[in-house]
């Protein structure tokens, strides 16, 4: 049995950016908040501090800030037809625990989707034609666009000190900026971060090609900040430790830096943390939660009653408790019924490196930041003309120096050998003179037979299903790899390379090597709820007490990095529980 | 909250209270609730006072009703419950009472209190003052909870030997005013030397715990800190900083040279931090105007190899923080080149800052509360001890050089306390 605890107004499961949006901003209704985090309380300080968080074996190789697989795991295969097995080593993503969440250990990529992408499947239908688009493809609108969006995109860059140059100021396009992203209400709050030797090569060859580079939008501050909840930042140091470590500097976007400090001293606000929610609790009706179960590290279970229940956590963790708590009809892939698990989506990442003479460029890779670079857009979404392509999406071409790391960032030319004298020599040559990642960030379109459901053999220590992951490449996705690789390998031979070397994604979708951490869709937002699980303003269509954050709510990944659509979405909704919520709970659609 | 069956007397009496007070010894008049200047007044001084601080037990101890230990050389005291619970707390005494003891330091029986009560600062208060404070204590929630004060080891709980320390130490009186200042100088010289009652860290202390008034508000240690010089000096003291610096410091905890930490973030955020801005400029100006007591020449110069090894540490530990200047990051990463702390002779504080981290003030103002890591597991002695002379001596800093000794020293004493 477990132990009740006093009813709360709200209760949040996880603390990480979401949550701590959310929590900041109900808390300002005067509303009493309780976060349930599984993993542990992390601050700057005490957690990242600079004189041991710069270790690459502890935090990346060894895992130090992410979820133990003996904790939780998934279940991974390919095809449908296969038996999935148990992820034992996180590989090609990583999911994230602790207060903060994966705010702690991103690099800080902090984008905006392209208007069109919000409204996908009527875009690509209109200008190509139903046919044009694979008969498995399940693509669809967000029920939500861009200029919905706009606002809050604005509030969370704001938020976070966004170091970038505006393309496209309420219509007026701006020169040095994206020329393709849709129209924002101001100028980035800080701007963009000085560019190293090899950004302003890659930005030059670029313009010499005809394209229109720009800095990345970066949450690691070019110039000391001070948010508009007051909290200070201070300027990014280039060490290049960014993505997997916390910053110990204050200088890059967090909730950490951004939201807690000012969050943890609302007297109606409180945080459990090493707390595990097992499951959203519903009443009778199964139409209304009551609050949720969760557990301690010494195995005791609570029961934290609330009126309004906030699911904020990582994404594939959001649709398995959705799935375990036995909300929203779960997706088939055969009869093509239900929502819960549908549109899983994860990212297309491909890249190349370029070799160069040793004697005329030195890049120097360890002066570094997980945000910086140059970009092209020319090849993001429907950007670029697709007819005589054969494959929808894209993504940005960028090269951004963000680490010269010794252990994994030790680029060597493809036919050098992997251990040995020669390899040694290999790093000599090549440590200075390699831009090393240039990278292309391709979309993840969604398909009938990628899905997220319960494993029907492995079992986690509580006895309940482990999440299975159903997910592999299609072509549409692996020609666009291929596409978007040689244009970004143009850009790289312009900079003056001596050899390159492509490395286009291919199948089959490879667990054991990282891509990205934005793993998105299992229970997407839209206008029907036939194939949603929650409506335009995050809430859920069966249980309208319950709200779902996170890229969960993605129906489709774009050719970004997802936080900062991520948080516009948790500001957006938050909007839509202030202002309209509160007064009459109850749906806010009506489907 | 209180009783609504507060006496009736009190009620009527209100206004008149202070003229009662003082012709009545011993009568416990009762200002009522619409005494409401009077508690308003109260309220302030008790902030500037800073009561708060030590009569009220940290984590979850309820406003006023003691119970927390004050660190003194001589052992601890408890602080008592003054919340106005009849039994346990102050809700008895007289007021005569009451002002014996903030402006005498003696017990409701009359026997003496120990100056971590600093009723030798407290003194400077009126009368009238101390009776406003009184009767807004009296408008919080009483509190039943007993607590045994007098925690010192023999021979120091024996009260009377307090007869000898007051003879010796406590000069019992009002503030007077200085025609020859201005008033906002008077005001921060009183808020200063009576209830902000800064000189019981800030003024170096005897071997009896008194002040050494000779060398007034010249720093102090207490507690395993250095209060540093706040004076107008130079080389050690606020002299450096404007008026500004100092009052948003009082503020806000953090200005562009430095951030509260350690008994002073409590400081400012129980007290300061709730004056007014004219106050705090009045507090600031009179401290820069304080003469320095230390020699403002330059101190022997540290050796160069010290010098080399400290500015090779300070790159690699220091820097990205507070920057290879020295200049920091306004209001979040200290400018030590400015730093009283780094500048000070005593080097407590900054030895412990460096041995063992800290996390300064948060306050409605500066709600980021930036913290600096331990550094005390990664440098040894020599090489803390190299970093703080570099810093104690670079830009426009003159400090005695730090030397290894000081700092197995602090290892060795910071590692009994757990706070």
């Amino acid at each position: 049995m477990s132990r009740k605890l006093p009813k709360k107004d709200v209760v949040i499961i996880g603390l990480g950016w979401t949550g701590s949006i959310i929590a900041n901003e109900l808390t300002d209704e005067s509303l009493d908040v309780i976060a349930i985090e599984r993993g542990p309380w992390r601050d700057t300080p005490t957690d990242f501090p600079v004189n041991y968080m710069q270790d690459e074996l502890r935090y990346h190789i060894r895992h130090e800030l992410f979820l133990r697989p003996d904790q939780t795991t998934f279940t991974f295969r390919n095809k449908m037809s296969q038996t999935a097995l148990p992820i034992r080593t996180w590989g090609a993503f990583m999911p994230p625990n602790g207060v903060g969440g994966g705010g702690v250990h991103w690099n800080a990529e902090t984008w905006r989707f392209l208007p069109s992408d919000f409204v996908l499947k009527t875009h690509l239908t209109e200008r190509y034609g139903a046919a044009f688009l694979p008969d498995d493809m399940t693509i669809q609108d967000w029920g939500v666009t861009y200029n919905d969006l706009e606002p809050h995109y604005d509030q969370f860059e704001y938020l976070c000190g966004t170091s970038g140059t505006a393309g496209n100021l309420n219509g007026q396009i701006q020169p040095g900026g994206n020329p393709f992203e849709g129209p924002r209400s101001r100028p980035y709050p800080n701007p963009a971060q000085k560019q190293g030797f090899g950004h302003t090569l890659y930005g030059k060859a670029a313009q010499e090609l005809g394209y229109k580079p720009f800095p990345q939008p970066s949450g690691n501050m070019s110039q000391a900040y001070t948010n508009p909840l007051g909290l200070r930042m201070g300027q990014c140091t280039y060490c290049g430790f960014c993505e997997w470590f916390g910053c110990g500097n204050y200088s890059k976007a967090s909730p950490q830096t951004t939201i807690l400090p000012v969050l943890i001293r609302k007297p109606n606000f409180s945080v459990r943390d090493n707390a595990e929610v097992t499951r959203i609790n519903l009443d009778r009706s199964g139409k209304r939660a009551t609050g949720v179960t969760f557990v301690d590290t010494s195995g005791e279970e609570w029961e934290q009653p609330a009126d309004l229940v906030i699911l904020a956590a990582f994404s594939i963790f959001n649709v398995q408790l959705l799935m375990l708590s036995k909300i929203g009809q779960p997706y088939d892939p055969i009869a093509n019924t239900g929502v819960i698990g549908r549109n899983f989506t994860h990212q297309t990442m491909s890249s190349v490196d370029g070799f160069f003479d040793k004697s005329k460029f030195n890049f120097n890779p360890f002066i570094a930041s997980g945000a910086i670079g140059m970009v092209i857009d020319e090849f993001n979404g429907d950007n670029f003309d697709h007819s005589p392509l054969g494959f929808v999406g894209g993504g940005y071409l960028a090269y951004g120096q963000t680490n010269g790391r010794p252990i994994t960032t030790t680029p060597t030319p493809p036919d050098t050998p992997k251990w040995g004298a020669q390899w040694k020599q290999a790093v000599r040559d090549n440590y200075l003179s390699t831009i090393s990642g240039a990278d292309v960030h391709g979309s993840m379109y969604s398909y009938r037979d990628v899905y997220l459901d319960l494993d029907p053999i492995y079992k986690d220590r509580f006895g309940r299903p482990l999440m299975r992951m159903t997910i592999d490449f299609h072509d549409n996705e692996l020609k666009a790899a291929a596409y978007l690789t040689d244009k970004l390998d143009g850009i790289v031979k312009a900079m003056g390379a001596n050899q390159t070397h492509k490395k286009p994604r291919k199948g089959p979708y490879d667990i054991t090597t990282y891509q990205t951490t934005h793993l998105n869709g299992g229970a997407v937002m839209g206008a029907d709820p036939k194939t949603s699980a929650i409506n335009r303003y995050l809430q859920s269509w069966d249980v309208p007490n319950l709200f779902v954050m996170g890229a969960s709510a993605f129906p489709q990944n774009a050719g970004y990095n997802p936080t900062g659509t991520v948080a516009a979405l948790a500001f957006w909704s938050a909007a839509a529980i202030r202002e309209q919520y509160l007064k009459n709970p109850g749906p806010l659609v009506h489907a | 909250m209180r009783s609504i069956a507060k006496s009736t007397v009190g009620m009527m009496l209100g206004a008149v209270v202070p003229w009662l007070a003082a012709t009545a010894p011993g009568f416990s008049s009762s200002p009522d609730g619409q005494a409401f200047e009077q508690i308003q007044k109260g309220h302030y001084l008790a902030n500037a006072a800073d009561c708060f601080a030590c009569h009220t037990q940290r984590e979850g101890g309820k406003p006023f009703a003691g119970g927390r230990p004050i660190e003194t050389p001589f052992g601890n005291i408890t602080s008592p419950n003054i919340t106005p619970d009849n039994e346990t707390g102050i809700g008895a005494w007289t007021d005569n009472q009451f002002v014996r003891a903030v402006r005498e330091g003696r017990g409701r029986d009359g026997s003496r209190l120990y100056p971590a009560m600093p009723y030798t600062s407290y003194t400077k208060m009126s009368r009238d003052d101390v009776l406003a404070i009184r009767a807004y204590l009296k408008t919080i929630q009483p509190v039943h909870r007993a607590v045994q004060s007098n925690t010192l080891p023999f021979p120091f709980n024996i009260r009377a030997v307090m007869r000898v320390w007051d003879a010796l130490y406590f000069t019992p009186g009002e503030f007077k005013p200085d025609p020859k200042k201005s008033a906002v100088w008077n005001r921060g010289a009183f808020l200063v030397e009576g209830p902000g009652h800064c000189s019981a860290c800030h003024t170096p202390k005897s071997f009896l715990g008194g002040d050494d008034t000779d060398a007034w508000l010249g720093g102090g240690k207490l507690q395993g800190w250095f209060a540093p010089d706040i004076t107008g000096g130079m080389r050690q003291g606020l002299g450096s900083w404007t008026v500004s610096d100092i009052a948003t410091y009082l503020k806000t905890g953090h200005n562009g040279i430095t951030a509260a930490t350690g008994p002073m973030a409590e400081e400012v955020l129980d007290s300061t931090s709730k004056l007014n801005d004219s106050d705090r400029m009045a507090m600031a100006t009179y401290l820069r105007s304080l003469p320095s007591h230390s020699d403002q020449s330059a101190p022997k110069p540290a050796e160069q190899p010290v010098m080399v090894a400290g500015q090779a540490i300070y790159r690699d530990e220091c820097s990205a923080c507070h920057g290879l200047e020295g200049k920091g990051t306004p209001q979040l990463f200290p400018a030590l080149a400015h730093s009283s702390i780094a500048r000070a002779d005593d080097p407590s504080t900054a030895i412990r800052l460096v041995l063992r981290g800290v996390r300064s003030v948060a306050t409605k103002d500066e709600p980021t509360a930036p913290g600096m890591p331990s550094f005390g597991w990664q440098l040894n002695d020599a090489q803390v001890a190299a970093v703080l002379t570099y810093i104690g001596n670079t830009w426009n800093n003159a400090a005695a050089p730090v030397t290894a000794d000081q700092v197995k020293q602090a290892r060795k004493l910071l590692s009994l306390r757990n706070e």
